[in-house]
């Protein structure tokens, strides 16, 4: 039996490590595309248009002749940047409300969770997609409608930590030596909510990459003729009977990396014992 | 001993297996209960509890059971399977347990629960069993009508653990184990809660496992003392003794009980380095 | 602490009902502010696109004061708020209707695909979390858990393309997109609204099958989507059951693992159960939104994403507006439910 336990560990591990290997390939494609990119994505051929995959175009062209490979690998960059982003924006709002809901109490805790309740009762997928198309497409908007509809559990988060901590000792201590305020939030309550933000942080990145890669198949997302994946879905979707793989190969894109992150969030999980 | 043994243990010893391997919680006990009232003391984590769930083959895996005799009214518990358990928990053990507000299943009736104990076992008609369960709900001292209705958590403890009580007791055990069912009560119905069992236990002439950690109250009503450290039982006396063990670890625990004597002094610490255990076999 | 009288065991419930649906309240009319709020703070001139380009300023300025463009927020919030509740949603820029009969037109095919898709996932989800909570560790487990995993990491309109790739136009074993052939299209009378009803009910030799055909690919895609969620969620609300004290106490008393899990886990875990399937619903509706577009279903996602396109700002505060009323409602309904179920009223 302990050699099941011990295996089953391992294994987790590793999931977590190919997951951030993932990632990390992922995101260095995105960073050196001009580098290792074959084509511009953007030029056409239409001569060369909906060609299967071949030595020129490893993964053949789409309807206007572009290179699909080169499309992809330039896709990644507003797929990355827009859940970067998102969560830049989203966890610092959240873990603010969250904080100072939790350790001031009182009148702003009943409102500040107030606010958060009735955010998060509210459907994020389809207000998001009402923001971006009534504000106008583009990256700006469709991470400011994720961010408005995804700090809530950030702030769910920090509060519960932050109404712990705020009986304990530790920060008993800390305001014994003189640190109160700003100064004690930032430095002493913030870092002790970080560890339980993670796990979620990864989680939400699988989730908002497939909120940002749907909103670019609505066509609410990057404008053209930049490349995308949610979009190349969509354009793809138009030959998918015939020329199947142009819409296939961004979707197992957008598998791998939304996979990779599910599997670092199990391993962050796994690896603090939770669960 | 002129009673017939009830329950026989030899050796039992219960472990946790871990990634790491398997650590110790009961080690190698042996002892017998028979028709009369038996305590089994000691502080938390000496390893009572495990050794109740273990006596009725509750313990699941990671935890392990072992022992060479383990007999119950004659037959071999350690060959029991699934279904011999299922037949003989209610009917020959029983087991209650201390707070009645998480013991008792919160979203059925009084009544459904005692039913389910007589359906269980018994193939009675439906007046046959109203009746007994009215009978037994007057033997631990509730009028039936008052709380057949009723959830759980709309009992107060003491009437919590009449109830369950009459639940265990209702297909006529012999051997009643029970773990610290009085620790959620406040003073006054913990005696009242003892006494009922002690009575209940006298007129069906059953025996009675009590496992508690007030040594005080065992000695009121028990006939013999087991005391429990770290999984071993270092000690086992006439409760009517208990007061003049010469064991280390019983007078230890045994004046370390605050009362009116003590007022004003400090009490004794455990030396939690000397091995209690010396000396048992 | 006496026993409470079985008369005032029902003050406690109430109150938990209520506070449920005072938040409910509070949740409805903050979804009315954040309708509001997108409307207003929109960059599209709802004055401009009804008068058009090529209206005279005095026109323009008349058509602001009819919809009380210029009145401070709160007033026009109160407009707002009265003219919903006499069922206005305006007018579709691109349909020319009244936004609540377009709603009321496309809403029962989404209503339905959501529906079965529920049924579905519900009827298969629940048995394999029973039985993975059964066996933890097992092989079931493990499986559930890899089909969660890829659940949570795949976009559901990209297998519904590739789905009715393979099934449809590869391997001829479902119908294409869309509700019904075509030639059932303009021959069945849709007095319902719901494709399987009005098929079946039409007579037409074929029309059912058609229907179940058309079907089948989307509700089993969305079925597939949120049983992962309902096994996961099913298994560990009866493994924290199991742990508790009054199932040791089952046992004790003699019950088989059967029962244990019929008469003592499954009802105490009930509640969990009905919020989880709530909350799939809830999201089974927003599935659609993603879906219907591939399948060309038409529904209230269609109606919403053709909107979007065609930036017509009335249809998709509408449609969004009454999926968000939707959702709300089922969650809020949900929880009062609960509420109501468990004595303890918790």
């Amino acid at each position: 039996m302990s050699g099941t336990g011990l295996w089953r560990r391992w294994r987790r591990s590793a999931a977590a490590m190919i997951g951030a290997a993932v990632v990390a390939l992922v995101l260095g494609t995105a960073l050196a595309a001009p580098w290792i990119a074959p084509y511009d994505p953007l030029a056409q051929d239409v001569a060369d248009r909906l060609q299967p995959s071949s030595a020129r175009h490893w993964l053949g062209t789409d309807g206007l002749g572009r290179d699909v490979l080169s499309r992809l690998i330039y896709g990644a960059r507003p797929t990355l940047g827009l859940v970067a982003l998102v969560a830049l924006l989203m966890v610092p709002i959240g873990l603010a409300v969250g904080v100072l809901s939790g350790f001031y109490g009182g009148l702003l805790e009943r409102a500040l969770m107030g606010l958060t309740n009735i955010t998060m009762a509210l459907p994020q997928l389809v207000l998001a997609l009402a923001f971006v198309g009534l504000m106008g497409p583009g990256l700006i908007n469709a991470a400011l409608a994720l961010v408005l509809t995804g700090w809530p559990a950030y702030a769910r988060l920090a509060r519960a930590e932050t109404t712990l901590l705020r009986r304990s000792d530790y920060i008993a201590a800390a305001q014994m030596q003189g640190i109160v305020g700003l100064r004690l939030l930032w430095g002493h309550v913030l870092p002790a909510c970080w560890p339980a933000m993670q796990v979620r942080l990864a989680l939400d990145l699988a989730s908002i990459i497939l909120a940002a890669a749907a909103l670019g198949f609505l066509g609410l997302g990057v404008r053209p003729p930049t490349a995308e994946w949610g979009m190349m879905i969509a354009d793809g979707s138009k030959v998918v009977f015939d020329q199947w793989w142009i819409a296939a190969v961004p979707g197992i894109a957008i598998l791998v990396v939304s996979l990779s992150f599910n599997l670092l969030a199990d391993g962050i999980r796994d690896a603090r014992g939770g669960r | 001993m002129s009673e017939a043994r009830l329950l026989t243990v030899r050796g039992l010893s219960v472990a946790v297996r871990s990634g790491d391997g398997l650590r110790s919680v009961v080690d190698s006990i042996s002892f017998d209960v028979g028709a009369e009232r038996v305590a089994l003391v000691g502080e938390s984590g000496s390893g009572k509890s495990v050794t109740a769930r273990a006596l009725m083959g509750l313990l699941r895996p990671p935890l392990e059971v072992r022992a060479e005799r383990l007999e119950f009214l004659g037959r071999n518990l350690l060959e029991f399977g699934p279904r011999e358990w299922v037949r003989q928990r209610g009917t020959g053990l029983a087991l209650v347990l201390q707070d009645p507000r998480h013991a008792l299943n919160p979203v059925l009736r009084v009544e459904h629960q005692l039913d389910e104990a007589l359906r269980i076992h018994q193939r009675l008609i439906r007046g046959e069993r109203r009746r007994r369960i009215h009978a037994m709900l007057a033997a631990v001292g509730l009028v039936a009508a008052e709380v057949l209705d009723l959830y759980p958590h709309q009992l107060s403890g003491g009437m919590g653990q009449r109830v369950m009580l009459a639940m265990m007791l209702i297909n006529g055990p012999r051997l009643l184990i029970a773990d610290e069912p009085t620790s959620a009560l406040d003073a006054e119905r913990r005696e009242q809660i003892l006494a009922l069992m002690s009575e209940l236990v006298d007129s069906r002439r059953m025996g009675l496992l009590l496992i508690s950690h007030d040594l005080t109250q065992v000695a009121r009503h028990c006939d013999r003392v087991l005391v429990m450290y770290r999984g071993r039982i270092v000690d086992g006396c006439p409760a009517a003794d208990l007061a003049a063990s010469t064991h280390p670890y019983t007078r230890l625990l045994w004046s370390c009980k605050p009362s009116a004597a003590t007022y004003g002094t400090e009490l004794p610490v455990l030396d939690r380095t000397a091995d209690y255990a010396a000396g048992t076999p | 602490m006496s026993a409470r009288a079985s008369g005032d065991a029902w003050r406690q419930p109430v109150m938990r009902v209520s506070g449920g649906l005072v938040t409910l309240a509070c949740t409805l009319a903050g979804l009315l502010l954040v309708t509001f709020g997108l409307s207003r703070l929109s960059p599209v001139d709802p004055a401009a696109q009804l008068v058009g380009e090529h209206a005279s300023q005095g026109v323009y300025l008349e058509m602001r004061r009819t919809l009380g463009l210029d009145e401070p927020w709160p007033v026009q919030f109160e407009r707002y708020v009265v003219r919903l509740a006499h069922g206005d949603l305006g007018v579709s820029l691109s349909t020319g209707e009244r936004v609540s009969d377009d709603l009321r037109r496309v809403f029962p095919a989404t209503a339905e695909l959501a529906t079965l898709s529920l049924v579905l996932s519900a009827l298969v989800g629940l048995p394999l979390g029973i039985l993975a909570a059964w066996r933890p560790r097992g092989v079931l487990d493990a499986v559930v858990r890899v089909l969660s995993l890829f659940g949570n990491s795949l976009p559901i309109y990209w297998l519904g393309l590739l789905a009715l790739f393979f099934f449809y136009a590869h391997w001829h074993l479902v119908a294409g997109p869309g509700r019904l052939d075509d030639a059932f299209e303009y021959t069945i009378d849709m007095r319902t609204g719901s494709v399987l009803i009005d098929s079946w009910q039409s007579g037409l030799p074929g029309a059912l099958a058609n229907a179940v055909s058309h079907l089948l690919l989307p509700v089993a895609l969305l079925a597939a989507y949120a049983i992962g969620n309902i096994t996961r969620l099913t298994r560990a609300a009866l493994l924290n059951e199991s742990d508790q004290e009054y199932v040791l106490l089952a046992r004790a008393k003699g019950a088989t693992e059967v029962r244990v899990l019929l008469s003592h886990v499954l009802p105490n875990a009930a509640g969990l159960i009905v919020t989880v399937l709530a909350l799939t619903y809830a999201n089974l509706l927003e599935g659609a939104v993603l879906i219907e577009t591939v399948f060309a279903w038409p529904g209230l996602g269609r109606y919403l994403t053709t909107a979007l396109f065609a930036a017509d700002t009335p249809a998709v505060l509408g449609g969004t507006l009454l999926i968000g009323v939707c959702f709300v409602l089922i969650n809020g309904m949900t929880d009062v439910l609960v509420r109501l179920l468990d004595p303890r009223g918790r």
